[in-house]
């Protein structure tokens, strides 16, 4: 029992002590090591847990509105009632044909402007003639929103699907011929002179290294490009049409089908993440080596 | 003479009109001679590089290839760049063998000519790397054995070890050397460093900058065997003092830049 006492009696060589708490700290704040952290990986604890909460918030906002009538139903009609329209739409067969309807014209309108995009994009960064050419053009109608073009296409080509596919088309081929262009711009000259002198001629180049070099980034700008198409396909169906999810919308607006409205928008929008995600696996499938 | 410039003369057009960057360069190298051109920033070395190997015109005067004038770039004249310029697609094995598929190369014989380099360059067991799993020694390794699979007559080689740490570098001049001693092939190499001038070349070219000229031509005579050991040598560091003066004497006092 002393022995414990008298280890336990405090120690005072200089060695051991604490040292005098210093005068001032140098350095700014330690990085901080939770939440805010710049361009710093965050646990993936921490991860899961923002983005179950990024969906559930607002989700749980929605039923608590509408569960306690603060907003009328006409308005914000409950989760349950927008489920209930969309199991209606699904049954009735309505939801596939509206949905099989608005997917071939973004496929037919979003084909023909990878057609057109991705040759003159490629053509446009590898030759600084054909960039000339075109640039301002593009750089100049790119501008005009497609919307405003709509009255012009109905006189053109009238209500039918020229005229929808036509808009889908002129609202999204000039900003994916910019970006290809600026993805094959990308290509290091450095790159280019090495391929010459292992012997390849400037159709080689484009063709075993520009193309190649390009391909990830193609994807990415097409990645990005039918979200506007998308967009737009049911800006087009509001006009004329006979199916279609935006026709769906307008259609539901006229006999004041709110919950319709809403589930409709939620199978727009499920259909919009799946091509993002899908472009993101194709390009890291098709270049893997551009794999972030 | 294996490569030889003829009173090589570049101008850059600026807006304060043309800018001399290259003034009547006399230089050559020989068969299987490695050749150093040492030379501060400014002083037009990469444009030489590239001038030689036929990516850019001079403005006058012409490079000669066994006195042949060089008109453009081709497998000639292999160049190897600072920067690996590797294709990151390609694993190392299809960055070796691009040359080869250029030149239509049947399968076999381009499989058996990769495999070559890739062991002449060490690179065997990565043959199968993509470059971005590669360090900068081994993406270096890839792009010179990418530049000799070709079998070029003459290897341009651009500061080829300038983003590399000092053991990495010291270890890649032993392999060059090595390479240059198997294969026999003609080096012309730029480099800023006195030592690596001076442990790789049999002569080095001094230019002096803005504008580019030649300021001396200095005979290396080492013996044959050239290591690391050389490098405590008494008389290579003579050699090394040597060619530091020279390239001091080379130095202007910087002058602001015409904006």
């Amino acid at each position: 029992m002393t022995d414990h006492a008298t280890m336990a009696e405090p120690v005072l060589d200089a060695a051991v002590a604490e040292p005098p708490a210093p005068a001032r700290r140098r350095g700014g704040r330690p990085p901080a090591t939770g939440f805010l952290r710049v361009r710093e990986e965050i646990p993936d604890g921490l991860r899961r847990v923002l983005v179950v909460a990024s969906v559930a918030t607002p989700l749980v906002l929605w039923a608590l509105l509408s569960a306690t009538h603060a907003v009328k139903p006409l308005f914000l009609p409950s989760p349950a009632a927008v489920f209930r329209a969309g199991w209606h739409l699904a049954e009735s067969g309505q939801l596939w044909t509206d949905a099989s309807a608005t997917l071939q014209r973004v496929a037919i309108g979003f084909a023909l402007v990878v057609v057109v995009s991705v040759p003159l994009g490629l053509a446009m960064g590898t030759f600084p003639s054909v960039r000339a050419v075109f640039e301002p053009m593009i750089g100049f109608v790119r501008y005009m929103p497609a919307p405003a073009f709509i009255p012009l296409l109905i006189v053109w080509l009238g209500f039918g699907e020229p005229a929808k596919i036509t808009l889908l088309f002129i609202g999204t081929v000039f900003f994916n011929t910019v970006m290809t262009a600026d993805v094959a711009c990308q290509v290091p000259k450095e790159l280019i002179h090495a391929s010459y002198t292992l012997g390849a001629g400037r159709w080689t180049v484009v063709r075993k290294v520009v193309i190649p070099h390009s391909v990830p980034g193609i994807i990415d700008a097409m990645r990005v490009n039918v979200a506007a198409t998308w967009n737009l396909v049911v800006v087009a169906e509001l006009i004329a049409a006979q199916e279609g999810l935006g026709y769906r919308i307008t259609r539901a607006q006229r006999f004041l089908q709110t919950d319709q409205i809403f589930a409709v928008l939620l199978v727009i929008g499920v259909i919009g993440v799946s091509f993002d995600l899908g472009f993101r696996l194709l390009r890291n499938t098709v270049a893997r080596w551009a794999k972030p | 003479m294996k490569l030889r410039t003829v009173a090589l003369t570049k101008d850059f057009p600026t807006k304060a009109g043309p800018l001399r960057v290259l003034d009547e360069i006399e230089i050559g190298v020989h068969a299987r001679e490695f050749v150093c051109l040492l030379g501060s920033s400014g002083c037009g070395k990469s444009t030489l590089l590239a001038i030689a190997a036929g990516l850019e015109q001079p403005t006058s005067g012409a490079v000669l290839l066994d006195g042949e004038p060089v008109v453009g770039p081709g497998a000639h004249c292999g160049l190897v760049f600072q920067s690996f310029s590797l294709y990151p697609w390609r694993t190392v094995a299809q960055n070796v063998a691009f040359g080869l598929e250029v030149a239509g190369l049947g399968r076999e014989a381009k499989r058996r000519r990769v495999a070559d380099y890739l062991e002449v360059m060490g690179l065997t067991e990565f043959a199968n790397a993509l470059p971005r799993q590669l360090s900068g020694g081994m993406k270096q390794r890839t792009a010179i054995a990418r530049a000799l699979a070709t079998e070029p007559e003459v290897l341009l080689l651009d500061e080829p070890f300038g983003s590399l740490d000092a053991q990495t570098r010291a270890s890649m001049q032993e392999l060059i050397l090595d390479v240059w001693r198997r294969l026999g092939t003609t080096i012309l190499m730029v480099t800023h460093d006195v030592e690596e001038a001076a442990l790789l070349s049999n002569r080095v070219y001094v230019l002096s900058p803005r504008p580019g000229r030649v300021a001396a031509e200095v005979p290396m005579n080492l013996p044959a065997v050239r290591d690391r050991s050389l490098r405590r040598e008494p008389s290579f560091q003579s050699l090394c003092h040597d060619l530091d003066d020279l390239l001091a004497a080379t130095m202007k006092p910087e002058t602001a830049p015409v904006l």
